[in-house]
């Protein structure tokens, strides 16, 4: 089921996408990048993630999980097939509607973290909000919120570097819950960590898995793969169930 | 991590999940983003911020210090040059004495009453016809005590109008003037000629035949040094006895500044009914010389302050250039958290801006300070146009927005797969 763009934005006040809407539904998406030699990264191929699912996508290095992240998280364009996000067909969108709803419906979570080290905690989870102009006292209440669902509402006031690996990523989690997205998008994100703090990270996913979240993670580390419900292969560019 | 759990959960989403929301940011957030990328690097923002410092810095003082120089200079510039008018007639030579003069007999009357007129004198070359001067009563039929001195008739005032004092004895009077008495005053060269150096013997000399008493010696005059070797007399006993026609010149002792007006108003004070018939000579005008001084110094130094700025200005584009690469991760993060190419050139146009304002102000404040420091060690006034300081402020900050133009495209063309990538 998917909705047509302009009957959407013409509608107006605010609506829920119609019950039993895919949040990621791929129809034979594929990625070719131009030579020389043209390189088919991610092969034509579909996939639907619904509402509440956490879905692992595996593969070892150079398989497509890259090409398929950035895909997924709007941050790169397919030469084939379409991507209907939230039920919107992204193929049909500007640069300007693509970083909206990439601020507005996807959380990132990078391996490497990505926080910004001279802004405190705090700073670093309301950045997420300051490009859709939440109102300040709003943005700070869910900063707060998110900081305390990944248990690190004692640490608001601290910058990046006094935090431990785990700690960061978790900081990380709490900057991609803070918008309420419909998709939390997680790229290796114990690639980092040592087990413990892992383990730690995953304990969060499994809490906003249970709480409704739809996850979609990409790795390489079985046991990371395994704690989802349900497990995609990529190999060589395809995907494959499991 | 237990405790994560334990806590109330994120409440449902409840918003438009089918509408395409555009990013936009506020104003305040823009600045506070600015804010933190530049204090977050504040060793880098002094660096940055350098070039622009000394740039204007070297603009303000050396614009200050010309204006400062051009003023002092006047200050010390001949304050008799700026003090002098002169009026003689349009049609005449200048100092002539053809006949044809339309200056009246009392135009010193008429001049002193004129506003910025501190003294005026006329003064005439008297003709008379090659005869020679001496101040012994019998002719020597040798000569030797017969001088050919020229003779000026002049009004009361001239010796203020010219400067001059007197060694002994007394400058004749208008009282003079108007009786013809037969009196003169002579130049210091002219009485050692004549071998008269004191007065209380009541000395008189003859020119040509007509004898005259000295009624005093001048001292020295600061204009007009021909009068130092001449025989002076009034105008009116230039008129009995040489039959002058009319004062050939005026000369006038002005207050600093006012050249111009007297010489405009003193040919119609003088002439009302034909001010066309009179020049007047005067000084340009301190101002014009002030311009002057000031121009040929800005000249060199503008050229100096305009180098150091646009160093500053590269400087500027090259940190901001160098710090967009550096934190090309940060670009790809905001990119992914929803920021439009627009914002991420704004904050980083904004942040190139800041960098060139605050270098504006750090450095018309130091220059401020070179120029009064340099005038206290030089004991100068120092002198700086008021808006300089403000617009070199301005300056610094065009230079940032200048400078931070083509990183800031560069960084908002950035594709965020690649900015991420690089972290």
């Amino acid at each position: 089921m998917t909705v047509d763009l302009e009957e959407a934005i013409a509608a107006g006040p605010p609506t829920e996408p119609p019950a039993g809407t895919p949040v990621i539904d791929l129809r034979e998406l594929g990625r070719t990048f131009a030579g020389p030699p043209p390189v088919e990264a991610f092969k034509p191929s579909n996939l639907k993630i619904g509402r509440g699912e956490y879905v692992s996508i595996i593969g070892p290095s150079g398989s497509g999980k890259s090409t398929l992240l950035h895909l997924l998280g709007l941050l790169d364009r397919p030469t084939t097939g379409n991507y209907f996000l939230d039920g919107i067909d992204t193929g049909q969108l500007g640069d300007n509607a693509r970083a909206g709803l990439r601020g507005s419906r996807i959380g990132f979570v990078f391996q490497s973290f990505h926080l910004l080290h001279h802004r405190s905690v705090m700073e670093n989870v309301e950045l997420a909000q300051i490009y859709n102009r939440m109102p300040r006292k709003e943005r700070r209440q869910r900063a707060e919120r998110a900081l305390q669902r990944v248990g690190l509402a004692h640490r608001m006031d601290f910058t990046p570097r006094t935090l431990s690996g785990g700690e960061r990523q978790r900081v990380a989690v709490a900057r991609a819950l803070v918008t309420e997205p419909s998709l939390l998008l997680a790229d290796e994100p114990t690639g980092n960590l040592d087990t413990e703090m892992s383990g730690e990270i995953m304990e969060v996913f499994d809490g906003l898995h249970a709480d409704g979240m739809t996850l979609a993670v990409i790795t390489h580390d079985l046991d990371v793969s395994k704690r989802a419900e349900r497990q995609v292969r990529i190999v060589d560019g395809t995907l494959r169930e499991q | 991590m237990t405790d994560s759990t334990d806590i109330t959960v994120l409440a449902p989403p409840v918003r438009d999940r089918s509408r395409v929301q555009h990013p936009k940011m506020g104003m305040r957030d823009l600045f506070e983003e600015m804010v933190s990328g530049l204090l977050g690097r504040p060793a880098r923002l002094v660096l940055t911020a350098l070039g622009t410092v000394l740039g204007i810095t070297a603009l303000i003082s050396t614009l200050g210090l010309a204006e400062t120089a051009g003023q002092q200079i006047v200050s010390r510039f001949d304050e008799l040059t700026e003090t002098r008018v002169v009026v003689s007639p349009a049609d005449t030579g200048f100092g002539g004495n053809e006949g044809t003069s339309s200056i009246p007999w009392n135009a010193e009357s008429r001049l002193t009453r004129l506003n910025g007129v501190a003294a005026a004198g006329t003064k005439s070359d008297v003709d008379i016809s090659g005869a020679l001067s001496r101040s012994v009563p019998v002719v020597d039929p040798l000569g030797i005590n017969e001088h050919q001195i020229s003779v000026i008739a002049t009004s009361g005032g001239l010796l203020d109008a010219v400067r001059g004092s007197i060694r002994t004895g007394r400058f004749f009077d208008n009282g003079h003037n108007d009786r013809r008495d037969p009196v003169v005053v002579l130049g210091p060269a002219a009485a050692q000629r004549l071998n008269i150096f004191r007065l209380d013997t009541q000395p008189a000399i003859f020119v040509g035949e007509q004898s005259f008493t000295v009624l005093g010696i001048i001292d020295d005059v600061a204009r007009e040094p021909d009068l130092l070797n001449a025989i002076v007399m009034p105008d009116g006993t230039a008129r009995e006895f040489f039959g002058l026609n009319a004062p050939a010149e005026v000369h006038i002792d002005a207050d600093i500044g006012a050249t111009q007006l007297v010489a405009g108003q003193a040919p119609l004070a003088l002439t009302p009914d034909d001010p066309e018939s009179l020049r007047t000579q005067a000084s340009q005008g301190y101002t014009a010389v002030r311009q002057d001084v000031e121009q040929d110094v800005n000249a060199l130094f503008v050229i100096l302050g305009a180098v150091s700025l646009l160093v500053g200005g590269l400087g500027i584009a090259n940190v901001t250039l160098v710090s967009v690469l550096e934190r090309t991760p940060e670009i790809g993060l905001r990119r992914a958290l929803g920021a439009a190419r627009r914002h991420i050139a704004a904050q980083f146009l904004l942040e190139s801006t800041v960098t060139g304002l605050l270098g504006g102000i750090i450095g018309a404040s130091l220059g401020v300070l070179v120029i009064v420091a340099v005038s206290a060690a030089r004991d100068w006034t120092p002198v700086l146009d008021g808006y300089l300081p403000f617009a070199a402020v301005g300056l610094g900050a065009l230079i940032g927005l200048i400078a931070g133009t083509y990183p800031a495209l560069r960084a908002a063309r950035i594709e965020p797969i690649t900015a991420l990538r690089s972290g």
